[in-house]
């Protein structure tokens, strides 16, 4: 890892020879009233004054609707063509936030438990992650509580620190991330003994994760999932704005003689869900189902794949229509 | 990167239909590939997502035994969009296959032992890879007895084999349908599940017993075997959730911490304890 | 205010109710809150920042259960209550509906006839966002509408909040999760989202009171609720509806008449 000093001029210039590298570039933009990570040319598009992203960066790696395979059916035989992941292109994400950039991990966890997601990972090694540390938070942050901070460096090939001057600290992290210092070396300067911390907001920890995954060992027939649940409506928005919510839907789309395998996101949150065939739901109830949500977080991943599912980031609480804010349930089970 | 496309299946061949109960088919399907069809192995107790394309896929353990070589068996039932497109297809047709998924029958821990399998309905398929499985190796354990149940006569899947069984002098076989099931030539027993098996299973010592079923059957068998003496450690089940990917991703079968495309689908009732049954 | 949580507190220490739902303040803005004692009713808050549409609540019988409850309502909320009792949703001894009116008096109402004199004074006018996007949309041109929702659905991820804040969709089986034949496919894409949507404003003409919930809940700011608002607003006088006054009548989509001008309805 190395350290270096990138004026607001050299960020300008180092950003167009990103793109001139023909690279594809996510960053967030602010259209619509809501500001969100899209497909940019220009540094002037890029969205400044925001805490966060409505949607995660999740879907650069994980497609909301992705093909695994196509086929072709003739006289009854079949003819199957695989995902190419030659297909995917070179991409890079500007200006991702720590909690963010974090997510990768858990949601890779996920995807390769036991046995390697090809789409998944195809995506992953043609993305890289250049993250800024957050200068701001709002009240649902939490990215301290959950092992995180605003200056947390996990899932970033390189992270930025804006400085008053317009220019930022550039750590660059790994080889990714040296390889996109390569495209124009000379605005990488010495560094100058700036303090990180000094630019990062203050966020002090809520709760501690050890007695929360120690609370939710014990918590499975608690009456808390009820009371916590009955406005919850059972949509499918907090997962589907949270950078580490993997579940996914199989579905099939034909035309005619061909058709398309499609994985899509899905949610523990919606009734059908878990639904039998039979008729018979063991997640009948929507407090069963934000049971599922938080143990699964909390107490599943932690114990099942040595990460926790959740980054601190906000989103569900900020996209939740009723006001189910993660951080206030979370605390409360703590503190109970 | 060369990684395999977990979501692709194995192209098969309908080689074989058999129809077998109202809306009950088996087909047995072999590999398109031939090497595929030699580096494919499995283990009594696992299970499959086919697809019928078209429709998508559907999970279904493999009902044929891992003894007899060079081709899978699968029984469903119609009951949707996927399983009607299944039934609609003839032999010779193709359909997709991925797996083996999940885990499997501990045959060898049950060496040297009796064992007595318990099913119900049409859950037999997971039971008749077993079945077949444990009579394919007949030396290793001892006494083998099969008790199976349906609604009624016309219900009970695999009839073939279950008169072969029935006929084999090294199977104890008792056949039984629920009260009002029964035709005027029927020779099994009349009575639910749990009722016969309070009646005709072997001593607990040194017995595992093997229960497949509609959950309902099954809660009212276990409290019977609990009775008889069967400790928690010498009763397996299996347990069904709603699945997708059978590979431990698509985040919708787990029973609290245990996911049962992967944890399972085969479990020992001591097991069962450890995980909500609220959630099955 | 004070009145509101006396009075909810005698109904829930009486067993005149054993559930009462209104709002609460929340991290944001008010939310909803669920009062099955007397105690709780001290968090309760009713001012003009409550607009979450409660009636999607008392059609979920896992929460309202089998006794009589009560639900505190703005007036998008009667509205919604009004239509729901118009399609056979709920019965008036089993919910009790509570309202603080414009002179700050608590009202209680118990049945159809009470609510709907009530709503009938207030006429349904657009807000300022309603106006300002739907003026903007109606001056434009058939392909600049449809270039212009095409853009907005690409957005939309399919998370049905929009559907499940609303009161009127508690269909247990929605349309888009009927997969034979599969009439939507269920993964968001511009096409798909479009035939979700317009599934979805067709199950919506004449039963949608604008109350702007599904709009209110959508978490990538796509204004959803306006195409059901202004299909009400359109349809309401061909069928000589006052809009946002659910009337015994029916429903312009299930009803039909003999003397329909329309020739392919008769
Ligand atoms: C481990 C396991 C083994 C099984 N073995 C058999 C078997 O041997 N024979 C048999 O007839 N059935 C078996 N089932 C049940 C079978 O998977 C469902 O009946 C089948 O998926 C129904 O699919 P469908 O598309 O026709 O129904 P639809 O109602 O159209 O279902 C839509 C989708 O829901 C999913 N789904 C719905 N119910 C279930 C369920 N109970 N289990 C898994 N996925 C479900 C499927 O992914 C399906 O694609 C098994 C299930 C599991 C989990
Ligand atoms: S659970 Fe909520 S706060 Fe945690 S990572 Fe997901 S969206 Fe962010
Ligand atoms: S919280 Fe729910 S939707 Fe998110 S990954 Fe876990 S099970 Fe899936
Ligand atoms: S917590 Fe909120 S966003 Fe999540 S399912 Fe419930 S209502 Fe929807
Ligand atoms: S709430 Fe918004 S994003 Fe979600 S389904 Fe409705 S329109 Fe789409
Ligand atoms: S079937 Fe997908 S996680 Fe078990």
């Amino acid at each position: 890892m190395e350290t270096k000093y990138i004026s607001q001029g050299g960020m300008a210039q180092w950003f167009e020879s990103i793109i001139a590298s023909g690279k594809r570039v996510y960053a967030p933009v602010n259209s619509r009233g809501q500001v969100d990570f899209k497909l940019v040319k220009n540094l002037s598009e890029v969205a400044d004054d925001y805490i966060q992203t409505t949607q995660s960066i999740k879907a650069s790696v994980y497609p909301k609707a992705e093909v695994l395979f196509t086929y072709e059916k003739d006289h009854g035989k079949v003819n199957l063509s695989d995902f190419d992941p030659e297909t995917i292109p070179e991409t890079v994400l500007w200006k991702v936030h720590p909690c963010d950039a974090a997510g990768f991990k858990p949601l890779s966890a996920i995807f390769n438990w036991d046995s390697a997601d090809k789409l998944h990972n195809a995506h992953l090694v043609k993305t890289s992650v250049i993250s800024f540390s957050c200068a701001k938070a709002d009240q649902s942050c939490f990215c301290t509580s959950v092992n995180g901070s605003p200056g947390n460096t996990a899932g970033s090939d390189i992270q930025l620190t804006v400085l008053p001057d317009g220019g930022a600290i550039a750590e660059i992290l790994t080889p990714k991330g040296e390889a996109l210092v390569a495209l124009l070396p000379p605005v990488f300067e010495a560094e100058r003994g700036d303090k990180k911390e000094q630019y990062l907001v203050d966020l002090p920890a809520r709760f501690s994760l050890e007695e929360v995954n120690a609370k939710l060992n014990k918590a499975f027939n608690s009456t808390v999932w009820k009371e916590q649940s009955e406005r919850c409506i059972g949509c499918g928005a907090c997962a589907f704005v949270c950078p580490t919510c993997a579940c996914f839907d199989i579905q099939e789309d034909v035309h005619g003689s061909k058709g398309r395998r499609i994985r899509c996101w899905d949610a523990c949150g919606f009734a059908l869900f878990t639904l039998h065939t039979s008729g018979h739901n063991p997640r009948e109830h929507q407090s069963q189902r934000w049971r599922q949500r938080i143990l699964h977080k909390f107490s599943y991943m932690p114990d099942r794949l040595s990460v926790v599912g959740c980054t601190g980031c906000g989103r569900c609480s900020r996209a939740c229509p009723v006001d189910m804010n993660i951080l206030e349930h979370i605390t409360s089970i703590a503190k109970q | 990167m060369s990684e395999k496309n977990t979501y692709l299946p194995y192209l098969m061949t309908i080689d074989k239909v058999i129809k077998e109960a109202p809306g009950v088919k088996t087909y047995r399907l072999k590999f398109q590939d031939e090497s595929e069809a030699a580096a494919f192995d499995f283990q009594a107790g696992q299970f499959g997502e086919y697809s019928a394309f078209g429709e998508g896929e559907s999970t279904f353990c493999i009902a044929s035994s891992p003894t007899r070589k060079g081709y899978i068996e699968c029984t469903f039932r119609d009951t949707g969009r996927v399983t009607s497109g299944m039934a609609s297809l003839e032999e010779g047709s193709t359909m997709g296959f991925r797996g083996p998924y999940g885990n499997v029958f501990p045959l060898d821990e049950w060496k040297g032992k009796n064992l007595v399998f318990i099913a119900g309905g049409i859950a037999l398929p997971p039971m008749r890879c077993v079945i077949w499985n444990a009579l394919d190796l007949r030396e290793n354990f001892k006494d083998i007895t099969i008790i199976y149940g349906a609604k009624s006569v016309n219900d009970l899947v695999y009839k073939e084999e279950l008169k072969e069984w029935a006929d084999r002098p090294d199977v104890r076989m008792v056949t039984t349908v629920d009260p009002g099931g029964q035709t005027a030539d029927w020779t099994g027993e009349v009575g639910f599940v749990p009722t016969i098996v309070e009646t005709v299973a072997p001593s607990a010592e040194n017995t595992i017993a093997i229960v497949c079923g509609p959950p309902i059957m099954i809660k009212f068998t276990f409290p019977v075997l609990e009775k008889l003496g069967f400790t928690d450690s010498q009763v397996y089940t299996t347990l069904e959730n709603r699945m997708k990917c059978g590979v431990g991703k698509c985040g919708r079968c787990n029973v609290g911490k245990l996911y049962i495309c992967k944890d399972g689908p085969v479990f020992s009732k001591a097991e069962l304890n450890f995980i909500p049954a609220e959630e099955y | 205010m004070k009145k509101l949580r006396d009075r909810v507190a005698a109904l829930l220490d009486e067993g005149a109710v054993s559930l009462v739902i209104g709002y609460e303040e929340g991290t944001k803005r008010p939310r909803p809150l669920f009062c099955r004692n007397s105690e709780s009713s001290g968090k309760l808050i009713f001012d003009s920042r409550c607009f979450h549409n409660l009636a999607v609540y008392v059609t979920k019988k896992e929460l309202v259960g089998k006794e009589r409850f009560a639900v505190t309502a703005p007036i998008s909320t009667l509205r919604s209550i009004l239509q729901l009792y118009v399609e056979n949703q709920l019965s008036e001894e089993k919910l009790l509906v509570l309202t603080v009116d414009l002179n700050g008096e608590l009202r209680e109402f118990v049945t159809f006839e009470e609510i709907s004199a009530y709503v009938a004074q207030f006429e349904m006018k657009r807000g300022e966002r309603e106006q300002e996007i739907l003026s903007k949309i109606e001056g434009m041109t058939r392909e600049e509408r449809w270039k212009f929702w095409m853009g907005e659905m690409s957005h939309c991820f399919k998370c049905y909040a929009c559907r499940s804040a609303c009161p009127l969709c508690y269909c247990t089986k929605c349309v888009v999760e009927v997969n034979r034949p599969q009439w939507i496919n269920p993964w968001p894409s511009p096409i798909s989202n479009m035939e979700w949507h317009v599934n979805r404003a067709m199950h919506m003409v004449g039963r949608c009171t604008a109350c702007g919930a599904c709009g209110d809940a959508c978490p990538v700011g796509i204004p959803i609720d306006l195409i059901t608002r202004k299909m009400m607003e359109d349809l309401a006088p061909e069928f000589g509806y006052i809009p946002g006054q659910p009337a015994k009548q029916g429903n312009a989509l299930s009803s039909w008449k003999l003397d329909d001008r329309e020739q392919f309805i008769r």
